[in-house]
C-alpha cells in the first residue's frame, strides 16, 4: 500500500488532524454526558436530575437530622441550605469533620424518591482546604462552619 | 543570615540567566560571536547559585528559623527532621524555589558536557533554557520569595498538612520536578534547533537522552504519586483522574510520544517537524500542569496558593513561553525540510500510529481537566470523574496497546504482516484464552467482568508475550542494551495493564461495623477486630486496631494495625490504612469510627495483583533506565576518550 511519496507528509497531517479532533468532538460529547453538575438543596428539589445522573449536592448538615442504621456503617441525614431540606443516605466511613451543622458536599446520586444516595462525603479537611463549592457560600455559612470545626 | 545568603544567591543566578540569554541571542550575531564563550560556563554557575538558594532554603527549615515567614507558616519545632526538610518543598514557594533550581542545574549539566550539537544550536538552546528560567527567576523573586523574613518572630510554626507528613513526599516531588523540569531541556533543544534550522539526526541523538532522562523520573513519580494516593488516602483507589494526577499525567503522555518519535528522528531521520512539535508541547504539558497545581484554582492537597496574584503571573508565564515557541514553530516548521519516507505498514507507521493515539489521549486528558474551569468561567459547578476519563481513555489507549504489541516486530522503512504474523500466533491466542476464559467464568455464575477489565486482560496476556518477542532470534549477550530497555517497558506495560485490570475486576469491598472479638469474612480472609487502643506519636495521637487475619481457613494470623490519626498541628485527623501483601494481592483495611454502640467500622478491601499495577510502573521505567544506560555508555566512552586525547595534546604542550 504505497502512498504517493510526494504527499505523504500531507497524508500523515491529515490522519493526525482527523484523529485529534474526533478525539475532541469526542471528548466535548462525553463531557456534556458524564461531568457531574453541582446542585444546592433548593435546586435540586426544583430542577431535579435524571435518577442515573452522577451529580453532587452541597450544604448544610441539619441540626438533630443525623441517624446511624442498626448496620453500624449506614447513616441518614437531611442536607438543607435554608430554602429546601433533601434527606442524603450514606453507607462508608464518614470523614472526621463531618458534624452535624456544618457543611458538607455529597457525591452521588438522587434517587427517585427524592432521597439523595451518597457513594462519597467531602467535609472541610482543614483551614487550607475546603470543597471548592463551599467557598462560595455565603458568608454567614462559611462562618458558621468555622464555628463548628474549628 | 542563611536566608539573606539564600536570597542574595537567588537574585545572582537570576541576573547570571539574564546574561545567559543575552549573551547567547548575540552569540549568534556575528557581531557578537566573541559573547558566545561565556554562555556555558555562565549556565553552569547559575544552576550552582540556584542549588545554594535551595540548599540554604533546606538549612533554614531543617533548624526550623521561624523568623522565615515561610517556615513559620508551613513549619513546627516539634516535627521530625525528615519532615522539616522534606517541608522546604512541601509549599508553594519553596516547590517553585526547587523547580528554577533543578532547571539551572539542568541547564548547567547539559552546558558542560553535551558536545554534540554544532555551537550555533547549542547557544540557541541554552538562551532558551535561560529565557524559561527568566521567568520563574523573575515569579520567585517578585511573587513568591521563600526567603522572606517575619516580624515579629512567632513562638512556634503552623505546622505540615498531616496528609504530606509521610516519607513518601520526601521523594515523591523532587522525583516528579526532575521529569517535569527535564523537559525543559528538550524544550530548549526544539527552540535552539528551530532558531538555527538544523533538524536531523544528530539533533535527536543529542536529544534523546534528556527526554529518556525526564521520562524515567515522570514514570517514577507518577508510580510513586499513585502507591502514595492509594495508601495514604485510605479510599482503597489507585488513580483517581484528580487534576494534579493529570497534570503529571499530560506530560508523560506527550513525553512518551516524544521519546518514540525521537528515536524515529534518530534512526531513521523522518518525523523531523513532528519531534519539534512535541518537543514543545512536552514541556508545555509540564508548565500547564504547574499553573493548574500552583495557582490554587483547583483545590486539592497539592494546590498551596490561593493568590490571584500568583495565578496570574504564572498564566501570563506560561502564555509567553507556550505562545512565543508555538509561533516559533509555525515561522520555522515550513522550512524543516520533510525526512525520509516510510509505508504505512513499517516501524515508523507503527510509531507514528501510536504517537497519535497518546496525544489523542493527551487531548481527552486535557480537556476533561480543564473543562470544569471553563465551565465555571460560564456560571456552572461541575467535576469530572472516572465516567468520563475511564472510557474515553481506553478508547485510544486500547488500540494504541494493539498496535504496542505488533509495532517492534516490524521492519523499518517497509514491512508485511505477512512476514510476522506467525509470530503473533501465540500472543493471540492467550489474548483469546484469556477473554474465553474470562467469560466463561461469568457464564458459570462466578460474577462477570466489565468490558474495560475484560478487554484489558486480554490485552495484558496478549501483550506479555509479544513484548518478549523482539527478543527471538537474538543473541541475548549481544543484544544491545536499548533493546532490552524497550522490552523490558513494554513487557511493564503489560505487567501494570493486568493489575489494574485485575484490580478492577476482581477486587472485593466490605464494610462493615464490628465488636471486639468478632470475626468478618472478606474474600478468602478471616478478619478479627483483637483490640482498639489509643497510640502516640511525636505530633500525632491515634486510636489504633488490631487486626488478627487469616488467608483460608487453616492460613497463619497475621496481625494488621490500622489507625486513625489525630494530628494537633495543624488540628487534623487522618487515617492511616494497614496493608497485607501476598503473591496474589494484597489485603487493605481501614479503621473507622466507633458506632454508639460500641461496635468499630472497619472497611476491608481484598485486591487481587493489585502490586503489579507499581511494579509495572517500576519495569517501565527500569526499560528507560537500560536504555538510557545504552546510549550513556557509548557517549561517555567517546566523552572519556576526547578528554584523554585532549588531556595528553595538553601535557605535550607545556
Amino acid at each position: 500500500m504505497a502512498i504517493k511519496a510526494k504527499h505523504q507528509r500531507l497524508v500523515l497531517l491529515v490522519i493526525a488532524l482527523v484523529v485529534l479532533v474526533a478525539a475532541g468532538l469526542l471528548a466535548a460529547w462525553a463531557l456534556r454526558n458524564q461531568a457531574s453538575y453541582f446542585y444546592v438543596p433548593s435546586e435540586i428539589v426544583a430542577n431535579p436530575p435524571r435518577p442515573d445522573r452522577a451529580v453532587r449536592l452541597g450544604g448544610m448538615v441539619e441540626k438533630g437530622s443525623l441517624k446511624t442504621e442498626p448496620d453500624g456503617v449506614t447513616i441518614a441525614f437531611v442536607v438543607q441550605d435554608g430554602k429546601a431540606r433533601v434527606p442524603v443516605m450514606f453507607r462508608g466511613i464518614v470523614p472526621s469533620l463531618f458534624v452535624e451543622g456544618s457543611g458538607v458536599v455529597a457525591e452521588g446520586r438522587l434517587g427517585a424518591d427524592g432521597t439523595f444516595v451518597a457513594d462519597n462525603l467531602l467535609a472541610k479537611h482543614d483551614e487550607n482546604y475546603v470543597p471548592r463549592e463551599m467557598r462560595d457560600m455565603t458568608s454567614q455559612q462559611a462562618r458558621q462552619v468555622v464555628a463548628e470545626t474549628k | 543570615m542563611i536566608a539573606e545568603l539564600g536570597l542574595a544567591a537567588l537574585w545572582l543566578a537570576a541576573a547570571l540567566a539574564a546574561l545567559q540569554l543575552v549573551a547567547g541571542a548575540l552569540g549568534l550575531t556575528a557581531r557578537g560571536a566573541a559573547l558566545g564563550g561565556a554562555v556555558r560556563p555562565v549556565a553552569a554557575v547559575q544552576g550552582l547559585l540556584a542549588l545554594v538558594a535551595f540548599l540554604c532554603l533546606i538549612q533554614v527549615f531543617a533548624v526550623t528559623d521561624l523568623s522565615v515567614k515561610l517556615v513559620a507558616l508551613n513549619s513546627h519545632s516539634m516535627k521530625p527532621l525528615v519532615f522539616k526538610i522534606a517541608g522546604a518543598w512541601g509549599n508553594h514557594e519553596g516547590s517553585m524555589l526547587l523547580w528554577v533550581t533543578v532547571m539551572g542545574m539542568a541547564g548547567g549539566f547539559v552546558a558542560l558536557i553535551e558536545k554534540r550539537l554544532p555551537e550555533p544550536t547549542m547557544l540557541a538552546t541554552l538562551a532558551g533554557q535561560a529565557f524559561v528560567s527568566l521567568g520563574f527567576y523573575a515569579f520567585l523573586l517578585i511573587a513568591s520569595n521563600p526567603f522572606e523574613r517575619l516580624s515579629p518572630v512567632p513562638a512556634e510554626g503552623n505546622g505540615l498538612n498531616p496528609l504530606l507528613q509521610d516519607l513518601g513526599l520526601a521523594f515523591h516531588p523532587p522525583t516528579l520536578y526532575l521529569g517535569y523540569v527535564g523537559l525543559s531541556i528538550a524544550f530548549s533543544f526544539a527552540i535552539g534547533a528551530l532558531v538555527t534550522r538544523e533538524v536531523g539526526p544528530a539533533f535527536a541523538r543529542a536529544m534523546r537522552p534528556w527526554v529518556l532522562g525526564a521520562w524515567i523520573f515522570l514514570t517514577v513519580g507518577i508510580t510513586a504519586g499513585s502507591y502514595w494516593a492509594y495508601y495514604e488516602l485510605g479510599w482503597g483507589g489507585w488513580w483517581f483522574w484528580d487534576p494534579v494526577e493529570n497534570a503529571s499525567l499530560m506530560p508523560w503522555l506527550a513525553a512518551t510520544a516524544l521519546l518514540h518519535s525521537a528515536s524515529v528522528l534518530a534512526s531513521r531521520n523522518a518525523l523531523r517537524a513532528w519531534t519539534m512539535m512535541l518537543g514543545v508541547v512536552a514541556f508545555s504539558m509540564s508548565m500547564i500542569g504547574t499553573f493548574l497545581v500552583r495557582s490554587g484554582i483547583l483545590t486539592s492537597v497539592h494546590a498551596f496558593a490561593v493568590d490571584p496574584e500568583r495565578g496570574t503571573f504564572i498564566l501570563a508565564l506560561l502564555a509567553i513561553n507556550i505562545g512565543g515557541a508555538l509561533t516559533l514553530f509555525a515561522l520555522r516548521a515550513s522550512t524543516v525540510t520533510e525526512g525520509e519516507r516510510f509505508a504505512l505498514v513499517s516501524r515508523e507507521g507503527a510509531l507514528v500510529f501510536n504517537n497519535v493515539m497518546l496525544s489523542a489521549i493527551l487531548g481527552i486528558v486535557l480537556f476533561g481537566t480543564l473543562y470544569p474551569l471553563v465551565a465555571e468561567a460560564m456560571g456552572a459547578k461541575v467535576s469530572v470523574g472516572p465516567p468520563y476519563f475511564n472510557p474515553m481513555s481506553a478508547l485510544f489507549a486500547l488500540p494504541m496497546l494493539v498496535v504496542l504489541a505488533i509495532g517492534p516486530l516490524l521492519r523499518w522503512r517497509r514491512d508485511k504482516f505477512a512476514r510476522i504474523g506467525k509470530a503473533l500466533v501465540i500472543p493471540a491466542m492467550l489474548a483469546a484464552a484469556a477473554g474465553i476464559g474470562l467469560v466463561a467464568m461469568g457464564g458459570a455464575g462466578m460474577g462477570g467482568v466489565a468490558l474495560l477489565p475484560l478487554l484489558g486482560l486480554m490485552l495484558a496476556a496478549g501483550l506479555a508475550w509479544a513484548s518478549v518477542l523482539p527478543l527471538r532470534d537474538r543473541n541475548l549477550r549481544r543484544t544491545p542494551l536499548p533493546v532490552w530497555g524497550m522490552v523490558t517497558a513494554h513487557f511493564g506495560i503489560a505487567v501494570a495493564l493486568f493489575g489494574m485490570s485485575c484490580e478492577s475486576a476482581f477486587s472485593i469491598e466490605k464494610l462493615v461495623a464490628v465488636r471486639i472479638g468478632e470475626v468478618t469474612e472478606i474474600g478468602p480472609w478471616g478478619v478479627k477486630l483483637d483490640t482498639v487502643e489509643p497510640v502516640a506519636g511525636p505530633n500525632w495521637t491515634a486510636l489504633e486496631a488490631r487486626l488478627l487475619v487469616r488467608y483460608g481457613v487453616d492460613g497463619k494470623a497475621v496481625r494488621m494495625l490500622p489507625q486513625s490519626r489525630s494530628f494537633w498541628t495543624p488540628p487534623q485527623q487522618t487515617s492511616e490504612s494497614a496493608l497485607l501483601t501476598r503473591w496474589n494481592g494484597q489485603l487493605y483495611t481501614v479503621l473507622g469510627g466507633e458506632a454508639d454502640d460500641g461496635r468499630w467500622q472497619l472497611r476491608l478491601w481484598w485486591k487481587p495483583f493489585v502490586p503489579l499495577i507499581w511494579i509495572g510502573g517500576l519495569l517501565v521505567a527500569l526499560g528507560g533506565v537500560l536504555a538510557l544506560a545504552g546510549r550513556v555508555a557509548a557517549d561517555v566512552r567517546r566523552i572519556v576518550a576526547r578528554d584523554k586525547i585532549a588531556y595528553r595534546r595538553e601535557r605535550q604542550g607545556r
